[in-house]
Order: structure tokens, then sequence, then C-alpha cells
């Protein structure tokens, strides 16, 4: 009876995980891959590519190059007015992750 | 005896079983999940483009056709700026494939997932994000009811109330004053006050000189504070005053007929009054119960789920976000985390831990810009500041930073809308 108990109880499980999943798949997962933490702020005033933007596009730049010139502004050598305090709030690895999602984005 | 029973149950339980499974996976077939987001403002208009990029289905329910924004409004009242440069559509972020329903959300019903509209009908969700910024509080102020907007206006939602403020300004003789009422923490747009201040002051410099600028406060502090102080004397000297809560600014009762605003002590009477009134979450976050007693909305860092009330979030104004100041950009940071969130949720996964940003600039005059920065990631709960970072514009700065600060809030303004409107 006991394992009745528990087999019926995993038959049950079972179906149930499996109609999760089902339920799951009818979410698409996102497009471009995951965004880490911290990236999709970026795109408050790092745009699109426009002639003329005051302040630098993001999307598809080279990966090493967002992470030297973050860097250098969370060491005070690249001048800036208000990246200097956003870098010093992300990690090496945080900004590796950022830098190199940015770098995949059309 | 005991095996036969067993026997039964197993295939009893197991034709159950089969039976939810394929209930489920007709309902999952048929209907994905459904998401509904009231409020077209930067978090909701935001949350709904993202929600939708990730594929899921989204309608997104805004009353309004334009929505008029706050940033930048300040520049307005100066006349410095159009109102139509504040004036969205809905147009595009339909285009990306939201539903749009321009209708008023009366009710939420947390129980059966149910938005009801101002029509009678009604839209089931899976999960609701509420973006419904701040309503102002005409219970907070004695004298401060809608009649007293009329006459002396908040203009704290863009739109009527600044042109009612911009005309009062324009009929105000030279050598008038201008009195603010400025409230207590928390509320939207903390440096706005302030902003608003400065470019008042620039247009009452450049337009009618000797008049005067009062701001009555019920606060001790504010946002930029030494920024715009030290701006104020270089640029505007013995033109603005500025009272604190310590020193008796903090209005406790207004006239509306008179135009004055009463504190303890004293009365100040002005030619033109603006009175920034306390605020709370807007009224459908009380109605479906997501708003604590303070007015605003407690939630999960993570995920920005109500405290309150299960499958639903809140982002922008209306929500307790920690460290993050109520502005258009902490709700355009949120909307997009809270749609990561939704989409992990709904997938069955966890969400990830994330971090947020905050920027807000503001003008103190047309080509001086300041800025305050915050970096946030949930800790104890909380959203809190990233130590080590953020902070304001440097006190010292030539002024060509400020100029820099002044081109990059109008490239903000310009970048965030049309990521979130174009």
């Amino acid at each position: 009876m006991g394992r009745g108990r528990l087999a019926s109880a995993l038959t049950l499980g079972s179906m149930m995980s499996m109609a999760v999943t089902m339920m799951a798949e009818a979410v698409p997962a996102a497009a471009q891959g995951v965004a880490p933490p911290g990236a999709t702020a970026c795109s408050g005033c790092h745009g699109p590519v426009a002639p003329g933007a005051a302040v630098a596009p993001l999307h598809g730049r080279p990966s090493e190059e967002i992470v030297a010139a973050m860097q250098d502004f969370r060491t005070g050598q690249r001048p800036a007015t208000v990246m200097d305090r956003i870098a010093k709030g992300f990690t090496d690895e945080e900004t590796r992750a950022i830098a190199s999602w940015l770098s995949q984005q059309p | 005896m005991s095996q036969a029973l067993t026997r039964r149950t197993i295939l009893k339980t197991a034709a159950i079983g089969a039976a939810a499974a394929t209930f489920s996976c007709r309902t999952a077939a048929q209907t994905p999940p459904k998401v509904v987001v009231v409020g077209g403002g930067f978090g909701g208009a935001t949350c709904a483009r993202e929600l939708k990029r990730r594929g899921l289905a989204v309608t997104l329910v805004e009353a309004s056709a334009v929505y008029t924004a706050c940033p930048f409004s300040n520049a307005v009242l100066a006349g410095l700026r159009p109102i139509e440069a504040q004036q969205f559509k809905l147009d595009a972020v339909e285009k990306a494939g939201v539903d749009i329903v321009q209708k008023m959300a009366t009710g939420v019903d947390p129980q059966t997932r149910r938005v009801a509209l101002e029509d009678g009908s009604s839209l089931d969700y899976d999960r609701l994000v509420l973006s419904p910024g701040v309503d102002i509080r005409f219970d907070a102020l004695p004298g401060y009811d809608e009649a007293a907007a009329a006459i002396m206006p908040h203009a704290w939602k863009a739109g009527e109330q600044t042109l009612l403020l911009r005309r009062q300004l324009e009929a105000m003789d030279d050598g008038g004053t201008f009195v603010m009422a400025a409230p207590g923490n928390p509320f939207r747009c903390p440096p706005g006050p302030y902003e608003r201040a400065s470019l008042i002051a620039h247009y009452l410099k450049t337009h009618k000189p000797r008049s005067k600028l009062l701001i009555l406060d019920a606060k001790d502090s504010f946002s930029k504070q030494r920024l715009f102080q030290a701006a104020w004397q270089d640029f505007y000297p013995n033109m603005i005053e500025w009272v604190s809560l310590s020193t008796g600014g903090k209005v406790i009762e207004v006239d509306a007929k008179t135009k004055t605003l009463v504190t303890d002590f004293g009365r100040h009477t002005g030619d033109v009054v603006n009175v920034i009134p306390p605020q709370r979450a807007g009224r459908i976050a009380q109605v479906a119960g997501a708003a604590d007693r303070s007015g605003w909305c407690p939630i999960d860092p993570v995920t920005f789920e109500s405290r309150l009330q299960p499958n639903i979030h809140v982002i922008g104004d209306a929500s307790i976000a920690g460290g993050m100041p109520k502005s258009a950009f902490s709700a355009n940071a949120q909307g997009k985390v809270c749609a990561a969130a939704i989409a992990s949720l709904l997938r069955g996964e966890g969400p990830t831990e994330p971090k947020l940003i905050n920027t807000c600039y503001s003008l103190v005059a047309p080509d001086y810009g300041i800025s305050v920065a915050g970096v946030y990631s949930p800790r104890n709960g909380v959203l809190t500041d990233v130590e080590g970072a953020g902070g304001t514009s440097p006190v010292n700065a030539p002024p060509s930073f400020r100029a820099q600060e002044a081109v990059y809030a109008e490239a903000w303004f310009q970048t965030t809308t049309s990521e979130v409107y174009g």
C-alpha cells in the first residue's frame, strides 16, 4: 500500500511536471540571449547608431572596447561626466558580461 | 485486498493525472500566458514592449490617447520648449505588437486575476503589471482640492496643469512674487521642484527681472542641493529664497481664494502660487490592494512583484523601490527588469538577480545641466545603492562640463522617448 501511494504520487507528480513543461514551452526564450544584470539599463542613454548622436551607441561595439572604456572610467583615466559614477557600480566580471551582450546586439 | 485497492487507486490517480495533464496541454496550446500592463508612461510602455519582444501576449491599458511626459516639462513652464515636444502616442507600441486598450482600468480582482475596465468589460491575466504613476493627494493639505488646483496649479502631472501655470507666469507683472510649496519625501522626481525654481528664475531674470521666487519646503535637504544652491547664487542672486522645514517652510494649509500658503510661522501670498502637494501611488494600485498604509507599493526587488498581491507587479513611481528615485529613467530600467522577470517566471524558471541604474539630469539654466546617478542591487529585500558608485556631478566643474551635461540631458530625453514611443 505504501509502495502504491508512492507510485501514484510519482505518476501524478511527473505528469504535473510534464504539464508545467508544456505550459513553459508556450513562452519563447529571449531572441538575442539573456541580458546579464545591468545590461538593459544602458539603452536609457546609449541609443541606436544615429548620425550626430551625443552619446556613443553601444550595440554591436567590440566587447574589449567597452570593457576598456569602463575600466578607464572607473580609474578616472578617461574623463567623464557621469560614466565614472556608473562604472564604479560594476565589477570586472559584470562589466565583461554586459560588454559581451552589448557587442552581440543588433 | 490491499493489493486490489492499491491497483484501483493507482489507476484512478493516473486517470486524474492524465486528464489534468491533457487539460493543461490544451490550455497551454490554445491560450498562452497573458500579461496585462496598466499605464502607458515610461514604465508601462517600456515593460509592454519588452514583454512583447520576449514573445509574450501583452495588452496595455491606457486611458489617454496622448501621453505628456514630465521630464523637461519645467522647460515648458519657462517658455523654453513647446508642450508638443513632451507628447507621445502609443502607435509605435501598437505596431510592435502590443494590444492597446484605450480605456480606464477601474478595478482589479487578484483572486480571479481580472482587470475591470470603465465600460464594464474586463481582461484576464496570468501576470499583471501596474505602472500607474502618482496620484495627487487632494486630502493631505487642508484647502488644496481639485478646485484649488485650478487656481494654484500643481503642474506635477504634465499637460493642462503645465500650460495653466505657464499662462499664469506669462500674465504676472514684473516685480511679482512666485511662491512654491515643495512636499516632504517621498514624491515624484526629487530634484524636480528645484529644477523648476531654477528655470522659472531664468524666465523671470530674462523677462521680469524685478520679480522674486520663494520656495516653502517641507524638508530640510533636497536632491543635488549643493549644486542647485551654488548655481542659484551665480545665476539668480537675490532672486530665489528657500525656506527649509526647520526654518518654518512646511505649508500646513492653503487658501486658494487669496492665493495664500500658511505655515506654522506665517502666511505667504503670491502672485503666482505653485503647490506641489503630497502624492501616492496611482488609484488602480490602491484599488488592487497593492499599496500599503504609506500609499505606495512594496515590491520584491528581484521581480517587482507586489509584496501584498501575488501575480501583480508594480513598477515606476508607484513602487517602493528602495534607493531608486521616482524618475522616468528608473521606471524605464524597472520596466525592462520586470519584463525579464515575468518571462522567466512564466517559463517556470527563477528570475536572475538584477542590477539597475538611474541617471537624472536637471537644468539650472538652458546650457547648465547637473546630474545624480546611482547603481542598485537587491540587498536584504530592498533595492540598495551599490557602495562607491553613483552620486552627483562635481561641485567644482567648469562651465564646459555643465554645458556638456545639458546636452546629455536632452540626448537622454530623445533616446529614451524614442526607445519607449518611437
